[in-house]
């Protein structure tokens, strides 16, 4: 079928902000850091193709650590935001009615009205030598000198886990609201307990809402940068603190832009192997999210 | 209440609903219902959306629990009993087919939560699946079955348990009207070989009356009458079951007895009709079936009636068998409907035309209101 020109203009019209969207803030500086990552300087101002900046980081123990230890506190990371949502996610579409329901998506909703900088440095009152929960432990005797919560893994999983709780419980609600109430009933009716239930019926028809609730935590958690940085210190190397060392403390953009590479390979290859160990499709899985 | 009588009721029931009362807040959606039902029997509950016939059914089935009295299966009673430890399985409204699952396992579920191993439960599920005429489907996605296969395999899903009593919550509502008509010959048919009992319910007279050994009409929490199709049809108790169960003229006026032990009823307009039933001075209802008025062209032939009424036809329901006519009769607020007859004289009767009802005091049953 040949579309007649006028049609055809229009179409161009309406998906050219779209178009523009996409090639210039995003395909555009992809190819622009892919290009970037294959050059080595071989002299002051002098740049040839190579893939120096790839092999630099499998040779120094720090870059790939670092790269494993994000990639593994992220799936730690979002498995825990999954077991916490799960059950906030049921209340609100299964149980909650009306008023209530709204109220508390509302209530979830509200610390993303603050910046993710200022929650960040509310967790840092609270948790800091002198903060609110060390002089709680104080005051009940439950320690008798200044406690410092900051500053490890557990801070920087909390941290992360509060920032990524929304993102898991939308999707959640989303495809838990959609089951019948009747098929849970039959699920009883016909000698499943609770736990079968939920593992039969409940959690195989909310599938597509997890993989999206995972998927988008996941990803906000590998690229996140404040909360490891402030949280976690010294000790919270994350991975895009060091692609942030290279562009801006070492100016070495080549190798700032391998990692940036290899960091969005990363977690493209681990949401593939996600949805194929669930067998969930990504067509499916985005209508959810 | 005592065990005694309880163990007594063992050998002779499968289902026994003792005094059971629901209330929601002030309103009680069940109020004070007894019966029992025996084993294999075909036992329908019918009621109008909103008679309280749903709770009642979920009470049985635990998901909702009485307020006061007492459910006991096969003499054991079953308040505190969970959902999932009563020997009794239903047929949900929507079906409520597992979609996850294929039609196999759909069917083998039960058994597993039963602890019935892997193989064994399938191959159980397929042997049920066969009995239902629906073998080789165990591996169908249940989204690729048409409705009647899905209602058969909600049906096997509760079969293949072996329960006391199936319960089934108006399965064949959201069916077409052919698929209907000829599922509920198949349930009636999978009843009788299965040799279960079934408490169904619906708001459908037909399916009722079609189905069922025994029938209970409910009204706002009551029960109105407990019986055979037959009996609810011929001798309704209550005004409600007269005017619920089957078509039926309804007339509204004064009773005051008559000769010959029948009674009248007198209609605002001053016409007398005779009838048959309780006797009381005051405002009454009578009811006639549409069968049971006799048409004739001419006045003689319905000589020995004693209501015999004059009217034209007003419009003509023509629907095969179940044809019937609307009569503007003199003296009657409205239209008298009588079946029209499929052979004779009159079966090419128009509108306009000129005609004489009548029918027997027996036919007509008076209810004081």
């Amino acid at each position: 079928m040949i579309a007649k020109p006028a049609q055809r203009l229009t179409l161009f019209l309406l998906l050219a902000p779209a178009i523009l969207w996409l090639g210039l803030l995003i395909v555009l500086p992809h190819v622009e850091i892919l290009v970037l990552s294959f050059s080595e300087r071989v002299a002051p101002r002098v740049y040839a193709f190579g893939v120096g900046n790839y092999l630099e980081f499998f040779t120094e123990p720090l870059y790939w650590r670092t790269f494993a230890r994000t990639a593994f506190m992220s799936i730690l990371v979002t498995a825990l935001t999954l077991v916490l949502a799960f059950p906030i996610a049921l209340y609100i579409a299964r149980v909650a009615q009306g008023r209530l329901k709204a109220m508390l998506l509302l209530l979830c909703l509200l610390p993303f009205w603050v910046s993710e900088l200022v929650r960040t440095l509310g967790w840092m009152i609270l948790l800091r030598e002198t903060g609110v929960v060390s002089y709680v432990l104080r005051s009940i005797g439950l320690s008798s000198q200044p406690v410092e919560l900051l500053y490890n893994d557990g801070a920087v999983i909390l941290g992360l886990v509060y920032g990524g709780l929304l993102f898991m419980i939308v999707p959640l609600a989303n495809a838990l609201e959609s089951l019948e109430p009747a098929v849970v009933e039959a699920g009883y009716d016909l000698g499943g307990s609770r736990w079968t239930v939920l593992r039969r019926i409940v959690i195989p028809h909310a599938m597509p809402g997890i993989v999206a609730g995972c998927i988008i935590v996941f990803m906000l958690t590998v690229g996140n940068f404040a909360t490891p940085v402030l949280l976690g210190g010294k000790n919270g190397l994350w991975f895009t603190e060091q692609i942030y060392a290279q562009f801006i403390t070492r100016f070495n953009w080549p190798q700032g832009a391998a990692f940036g590479m290899l960091l969005l390979l990363l977690s493209s290859a681990i949401v593939w192997l996600g949805l194929r160990l669930t067998g969930q499709s990504l067509g499916t899985t985005l209508k959810q999210a | 209440m005592t065990l005694c009588i309880g163990s007594v009721m063992a050998s002779s029931t499968d289902l026994d609903i003792v005094n059971v009362t629901k209330r929601f807040g002030a309103h009680a959606a069940v109020d004070d219902v007894s019966f029992s039902v025996a084993p294999g029997e075909f036992f329908s509950i019918l009621g109008p959306s909103g008679c309280g016939k749903t709770t009642l059914m979920r009470m049985i089935a635990g998901f909702e629990h009485p307020t006061s009295g007492d459910i006991r299966i096969r003499g054991k009673s079953m308040i505190g009993v969970p959902a999932n430890r009563r020997p009794v399985n239903m047929v949900f409204q929507s079906l409520a087919l597992f979609p996850m699952m294929s039609v196999g396992e759909n069917v083998a579920y039960g058994l597993t939560c039963r602890g019935v191993s892997r193989a064994e439960a399938e191959e159980r599920a397929g042997r049920m699946l066969e009995r239902v005429g629906l073998k080789g489907f165990g591996e169908r996605r249940v989204t690729a079955l048409s409705g009647g296969q899905r209602q058969r395999v909600a049906i096997a899903r509760c079969l293949v348990l072996e329960p006391t009593l199936v319960l089934l919550d108006e399965p064949l509502g959201a069916l077409d009207l052919k698929l209907r008509e000829h599922m509920k010959i198949e349930l009636k048919q999978l009843q009788g070989t299965f040799n279960t009992t079934f408490a169904y319910i619906t708001h459908d007279q037909s399916e009722a009356l079609v189905m069922s050994d025994r029938i209970a009409v409910m009204n706002q929490g009551r029960f109105e009458q407990v019986g055979s199709p037959r009996e609810l049809y011929h001798n309704p108790a209550t005004p409600f079951v007269a005017s619920f169960v089957g078509e039926t003229n309804r007339l509204q006026g004064e009773a005051a007895p008559a000769s010959n032990g029948a009674i009248a009823v007198r209609l605002p307009s001053g016409t007398i009709v005779q009838g048959q039933g309780s006797a009381a001075a005051k405002a009454a209802l009578a009811f006639v079936r549409p069968e049971a008025v006799a048409l004739a062209q001419d006045p003689s032939s319905l000589g020995n009636l004693p209501n015999r009424f004059e009217g034209r036809v007003s419009a003509v329901l023509f629907d095969g068998a179940a044809s019937s006519l609307l009569i503007d009769t003199t003296g009657f607020e409205q239209p008298v409907r009588a079946v029209l007859p499929q052979v004779g004289p009159l079966a090419g009767i128009q509108v306009g035309a000129p005609v004489h009802v009548g029918w027997t005091a027996d036919a007509m049953k008076v209810f004081a209101t």
